[in-house]
């Protein structure tokens, strides 16, 4: 909502030249959300102080703008008004365009020159920890100082807010200043107001000319602005010119690994490894037709697709987005008739019995008992091993005790936030062995992912054959 | 010639071309029976003679047929069916829908269907292809009977055709005209003390004949396996015929009957599983009695459809498919069950547990397992409680319901195994079909409601995900629909829209609830877990649960929802509530607050951010206007093109204090709902309804009487139990509508959430259609935290007020009609999918996009 610049030094009043701002006459402009207003706070020779303060209306925000038919987007009861975000970088390229470009025709020198700058931007939503922003903003030259405040100060143990009041200092150009805000304010938030098309690249790159190639975080940076857009990010780093941090994998930040940390050139994926482990307990049992349930987009779907062995293969879901998702990966609607008919995407619930899953050699519960509340698993017992019953059943779940080599986790807290439970090897070897008395099947439990000697492995597999 | 073809039949017509089938099937049948292999060729083809498509056509009329019988039509197939192959696949379709075929036979002299043939410009066939035609038809008549048609009627001449009279006659089974009552009595073995001790104690007495009979009419039905193993097999044989004979029972033939059946058709029969005996008392009774049991058996049905077809009695049970037909699978399910034919351990054939399956409407009785108690499951009772074991003889009392038993006089045969209890696993598994897909779903206040398929998808996603077991949800809350929007300045909603929306309904005495700003939380408990075993089907030893209103556990802890429980059951003794309401278990509807304790994630990602994002930054600015506001400024003149306008920073300060003042408010009011809770002790629970017991749901009663009757039975005992503050408001007088709106006002102003208004009786109609169950008019303040923190600035209350609760409050009436009917179906033993039917429709309705802050 608020941004201030400061200019110290000498003829500060200068400032208003170099963002074209006149101090004496404030300023308001209609923006697509808004208004946003340009004054000044403090005008003399050796301090100056512009302020950008937007105004936007939350009604906006959340019913689309007046008159217009589009719905909105947001909530009414939403930080958006009130924070520095991709509104207030919208704003800056709105209201100091020529500024940003580095032209001032009555003091381009002034422009071009290093000046005494510090800007504050106020509740600046830090998503992700608190040195990111000194991680960012010191190799630029800034000195950087934050302040936090708590979430609520009659609930202290609500914890810390995730806004801080930015300021950072530093002798740069007023143009270098306005571009670091301008595209590093949303790195910070994560979350834009606008659809992040493919232009988004080529704003980045020129809003980064000059700083953001060489910035050691740099990757880091792209990664953020895009947030949820993965493979612009790795467009835009191939396309920046090659340095010795762009190897670095761009997707593993977020992800399971197969938890030895020290090997950083060779880290395959812990879903990789679980898939091919589940693929080859498939091809194994010898089924030629199988059912994959809670399949989610499919992997192991299209990993077993191409597999000869295998004739039919169904994937199901409980989630109807998630097979659209899987629809579109897999390019169903273009598929050949031969790969159409060998499968069958299909929204199901493993707590409901279901005539379709029966007749399956081979049915994969991946990663997916951990989901369901601990009280309704003697109905999935049921559903799977006494109704669909398939020859084989290929079970995996998360290794509890693995989670003490995740350094970022608490103690005690789950993989997942939807995580019901995670099993102990103990845990898991009891259900499964109690499963295989109830229901007629014999169990061989193996592990996947690297091996801890004294935690054993990041996830369990249990491979089920019915007893004839 | 009269011509008799069962009421259910699939009957062909066979004939060569021109003889007249047609004219003959649209005289007889309805049109719509009639499937014409004319009609269908032309249907894909646009020529009826084109007989190049004939398979495709075939195809076509088969698959309709298919259709028309499994809705138990009765259907006739027109076409030639000259060949062997064609009328196989009549028998086919026969065998597979169990229906009785039936061949019409027109078998016209050759020249005169060449006669036809030949002054049919249309047709006119070949004559090589009619004499082809009519030599078939010849050579078939005689295989008919063998092919399998069980009526054949062959129709010689022109004038049998015209002279026919088609008579259709009931089906054996069907006997939908009596409608009892009936005391049905399961598997007898010869235990005849023990069946005179049943039929007495139900009421029945002995004629002067010594023939038992009802005095109010009512009528025995024996389920079969009347004999063996027991000790007396003929005294029971002789009982029942008795009875069967002079009008006062039916019976069905059970596997034992049959096999005794066989014996007395003179072939070889095993002397064992009892029959032995059997055998031997029926030799002593002479052939004068052998041969009245074996026409009384042989003339059995296997099962019968009774009471406008609500009523099955099967002695091994019939699934939903085969009731009411006829063939010899039917009789075979009905005499042994859904077997496999494979054998388990102990030698006993392996049965498939088809009960688990049953959809039908019909409840459904029958024996032949014998288990320890009555077993009910979907609307089938298994009622062979073992007798000739040492267990007892039970009869099912229909309409009633209930079950009377008497015990064993002494094991007369050892069970093969034990007998099982009915607890261990009832199979009451829910499957996809129950739900799932575009459903309607008939409720007592809105006759059908309409399910969408992507509300049912996204509903199955929900109670898969975070649903509790489907045991306990019997009820799930209806959304609620705000007032209508105020039009008076200042304020969105407001009590006066509510009163005047019951009074334009004819409604005059509503309740004004203090509406508690916690979180819905529906509570069920049962007094012990083996009520909760007996009356939820809930095994794993819990004895209630606190659900929110998806179904999904209330708490997180379990821990701490039983600690829930266990004071309420305190309070709940303590009061007398079980007592005085003669129940073990209950449900009730209750607000548990703070609201913090379920909205902790909301609050700490959206509420507490905004509220200290907005505080922050508005102080800033604030802060910076105000130092700003003491530099002069120029105010030179711009062209309207500028992009930079002028602007007064005197009036945005105003603008900007005003909008840092509301944030403080939204502040306060938020922080109004939450408290810190350490433990059971910081909660506050406010039960608002009594919804059901173990015989009643108690929608008939006024607020009045649920508040009253909360206040008197749950609070005062445990301070966690709160009762609720509520005025009645009599909608068509002045003074008592201002003190409803000086109430509201006092609940508000300080930041209460508001009041809900109801009419005072819980489902009001207006014109027959039940209104909107209850109304909200949320505190000014309190709408903060939904519309925002600066919903009340006049620019912003100006647009809010657009809004539309058309949708809003359709949603609410389904939601209620199908809450309600989940509690009664409960009430009334329902089968659980009947139940989840109902609470998935609330949730597939929840998925429903509409404006969440109404």
């Amino acid at each position: 909502m608020l941004l201030t610049i400061t200019m110290k030094g000498k003829n500060t009043q200068d400032l208003g030249y170099l963002l074209h701002k006149n101090p004496y006459r404030p300023q308001c402009f209609e923006l697509n959300f808004g208004k946003a207003y340009v004054f000044y706070t403090e005008i003399s020779d050796n301090r100056t102080t512009a302020a950008l303060l937007l105004d936007i209306n939350p009604i906006d925000l959340a019913r689309g703008k007046q008159g217009s038919r589009d719905g909105g987007l947001f909530d009414y009861v939403n930080d958006r008004p009130y924070v520095a975000s991709s509104f207030m970088s919208s704003a800056i390229a709105k209201v100091f365009s020529t500024a940003m470009s580095g032209k001032c025709t009555k003091r381009q020198e002034l422009a071009d020159t290093p000046l005494d700058l510090e800007a504050v931007v106020h509740m600046l939503p830090i998503r992700g920890e608190e040195s990111l922003v000194y991680e960012i903003f010191e190799p630029l030259g800034y000195e950087v100082s934050t302040e936090k405040s708590v979430l609520d100060e009659k609930f202290p143990e609500w914890g810390e807010s995730c806004y801080i009041d930015l300021t950072i200092k530093g002798r740069v150009r007023v143009c270098e200043l306005l571009n670091h805000l301008y595209t590093l304010i949303p790195v910070m938030d994560k979350q834009k107001h606008y659809y992040i098309s493919e232009d988004e690249i080529d704003k980045l790159i020129k809003h980064g000319e000059g700083w953001l190639n060489s910035h050691p975080a740099k990757n880091k940076i792209i990664r953020r602005y895009f947030d949820m857009r993965k493979s612009y990010a790795n467009r835009l780093i191939n396309r920046l010119p090659d340095d010795e941090s762009a190897s670095e994998e761009l997707m593993s930040e977020n992800e399971e690994t197969t938890g030895n940390a020290n090997d950083t050139n060779k880290k395959i994926p812990l879903n990789t490894l679980r898939l091919e482990a589940v693929k080859n307990a498939v091809l194994n049992s010898g089924a030629e037709s199988v059912i994959d349930i809670g399949c989610g987009e499919c992997k192991l779907t299209s990993m077993l697709l191409p597999e000869k062995q295998i004739k039919n293969i169904t994937a199901a879901d409980v989630c109807v987005r998630v097979l659209e998702r899987a629809k579109e990966r897999l390019n169903y609607d273009r598929m050949l008739p031969y790969r159409k008919n060998k499968l069958t995407l299909m929204q199901a619930s493993l707590l409901y019995r279901d005539k379709r899953f029966r007749g399956f050699d081979a049915a994969c519960v991946i990663e997916v008992i951990e989901h369901i509340d601990i009280q309704r698993i003697p109905a999935l017992e049921k559903v799977l091993f006494e109704y669909a019953v398939p020859h084989t059943v290929i079970l995996t779940t998360p290794n509890k005790e693995y989670n003490v080599n995740y350094a970022a986790m608490e103690n005690g807290e789950l993989r997942h936030t939807d995580h019901r439970f995670e099993w102990t090897r103990e845990e898991f070897k009891i259900w499964c062995e109690q499963v295989c008395e109830k229901f007629g099947y014999s169990v061989e439990i193996s592990n996947i992912g690297d091996v801890d000697e004294k935690y054993g492995s990041p996830t369990q597999m249990g491979v089920f054959t019915k007893c004839e | 010639m009269r011509i008799e073809i069962p009421e259910f039949a699939l009957v062909a017509m066979i004939g060569a071309t021109s003889s007249g089938k047609t004219t003959f099937a649209n005289k007889y049948f309805l049109p719509t029976e009639v499937l014409s292999s004319d009609f269908f060729r032309a249907m894909i083809s646009d020529d009826e003679n084109d007989q190049s498509v004939s398979s495709e056509a075939f195809d076509l009329l088969y698959y309709a047929a298919n259709k028309r019988l499994g809705l138990m039509k009765t259907t006739v197939i027109d076409a030639t069916n000259l060949q062997e192959s064609a009328r196989k696949q009549v028998i086919e379709l026969a065998h597979e829908q169990n229906v009785h075929s039936v061949a019409i036979v027109l078998n016209l002299p050759e020249s005169e269907i060449l006669k036809r043939n030949a002054a049919n410009p249309k047709k006119n066939y070949p004559e090589r292809v009619i004499r082809k035609h009519c030599s078939d038809l010849r050579r078939s008549i005689k295989h008919l009977k063998r092919e399998g048609f069980r009526f054949i009627y062959v129709l010689d001449s022109q004038e049998d055709i015209d002279n026919v009279e088609i008579v259709r006659t009931g089906l054996w089974n069907n006997r939908k005209d009596e409608h009892g009552p009936f005391d049905i009595i399961g598997d007898v073995h010869g235990c005849y003390d023990e069946l005179v001790m049943l039929l007495e104690k139900s009421g029945y007495i002995r004629n002067e004949q010594g023939v038992f009979f009802h005095p109010d009419g009512r009528k025995a039905a024996f389920l079969g396996d009347l004999c063996d193993r027991g000790p007396k097999n003929t005294d029971v044989l002789r009982l029942v015929m008795d009875m069967t004979d002079a009008g006062n029972a039916i019976a069905v033939p059970g596997n034992h009957d049959i096999k005794l059946l066989k014996y007395l058709n003179g072939k070889k029969v095993q002397l064992t599983h009892g029959r032995e005996k059997t055998i031997e008392q029926l030799e002593a009774e002479g052939s004068e009695f052998k041969e009245r049991v074996r026409k009384f058996i042989d003339n059995m049905v296997s099962h019968y459809v009774l009471d406008d077809g609500k009523l099955v009695i099967a002695h091994a049970g019939i699934n939903e498919k085969l009731i009411g037909r006829g063939s010899s699978r039917v009789r075979n399910f009905c005499l042994y069950g859904d077997i496999t034919g494979e054998k388990d351990e102990s030698g006993l054939p392996v049965r498939l547990n088809w009960a688990a399956d049953y959809r039908g409407k019909a409840t459904v009785i029958y024996g032949h397992v014998p288990r320890a108690e009555v077993q009910a499951l979907n609307n089938t009772y298994c009622i062979d409680t073992g007798c000739v074991f040492g267990g007892k003889l039970t009869a099912f009392r229909y309409p009633e319901r209930e079950t009377v038993s008497v015990s064993a006089l002494k094991q007369y045969y050892e069970p093969p195994v034990p007998l099982k209890e009915n607890n261990e696993d009832i199979g009451d598994m829910l499957m996809l079909g129950d739900v799932g897909g575009k459903m309607y779903i008939n409720t007592s206040l809105i006759p059908t409601i309409a399910v969408e398929e992507n509300n049912s998808a996204a509903a199955l996603e929900v109670m898969s995900r975070y649903a509790a077991d489907p045991h306990w949800l019997i009820y799930l809350p209806p959304t609620m629909s705000p007032c209508k929007t105020s039009g008076l300045d200042g304020y969105l909603e407001h009590p006066l829209e509510a009163f005047e929306y019951y009074r334009s309904m004819g409604i005059q005495n509503v309740v004004c609830e203090k509406k508690h700003m916690g979180s819905r939380a529906v509570m069920v408990l049962c007094k012990t877990a083996e009520s909760a075993k007996k009356n939820f089907g809930v095994t794993d030893g819990s004895r209630g649960i606190i659900y929110t209103r998806t179904g999904r556990h209330f708490f997180n802890d379990y821990g701490v929802e039983e600690q829930v429980l266990v004071r309420l059951d305190k309070v709940l003794t303590k009061s007398g509530f079980w007592n005085d309401f003669e129940t073990d278990w209950v449900c009730l509807d209750t607000e548990l607050m703070p609201w913090s304790e379920k909205a902790q994630e909301l609050l700490s990602h959206q509420y507490a951010p905004v509220g200290r994002a907005g505080r922050n930054a508005l102080s800033a600015a604030v802060e910076a206007l105000e130092t700003a506001n003491m530099i002069t400024v120029e105010t030179s003149e711009v062209s309207p093109h500028t992009s930079g306008q002028n602007f007064s920073i005197p009036e945005l300060l105003d603008r900007f204090s005003e909008r840092k003042d509301a944030l403080e408010k939204y502040v306060d009011a938020y922080r109004e709902y939450c408290w810190k809770v350490n433990d059971v002790n910081d909660l506050k629970i406010a039960p608002f309804h009594i919804l059901a017991t173990k015989n009643n749901v108690f929608s008939d009663r006024s607020h009045t009487w649920h508040m009253e009757t909360i206040k008197k039975y749950c609070t005062d005992i445990d301070p966690i139990f709160i009762a609720t503050d509520y005025i009645c408001v009599d909608v068509f007088d002045q003074s008592s509508i201002d003190r409803g709106v000086n109430r509201w006002l006092e609940l508000t102003s300080s930041g209460g959430e508001g009041m809900v208004v109801k009419p005072e009786i819980f489902t009001s109609k207006h014109n027959n259609e039940i209104i909107q169950p209850a109304v909200k008019c949320r505190g000014r303040e309190y709408l903060r935290i939904i519309y925002g923190p600066e919903y009340l600035m006049s620019e912003n209350l100006k647009r809010l007020k657009r809004r539309s609760l058309t949708r809003k409050r359709s949603l609410a009436l389904k939601e209620f009609a199908l809450g309600m009917e989940a509690l009664e179906r409960f009430v009334r033993h329902e089968p659980l999918y009947r139940v989840h039917e109902c609470v998935f429709g609330v949730l597939a309705f929840e998925s429903e996009p509409v404006d969440p802050r109404l």
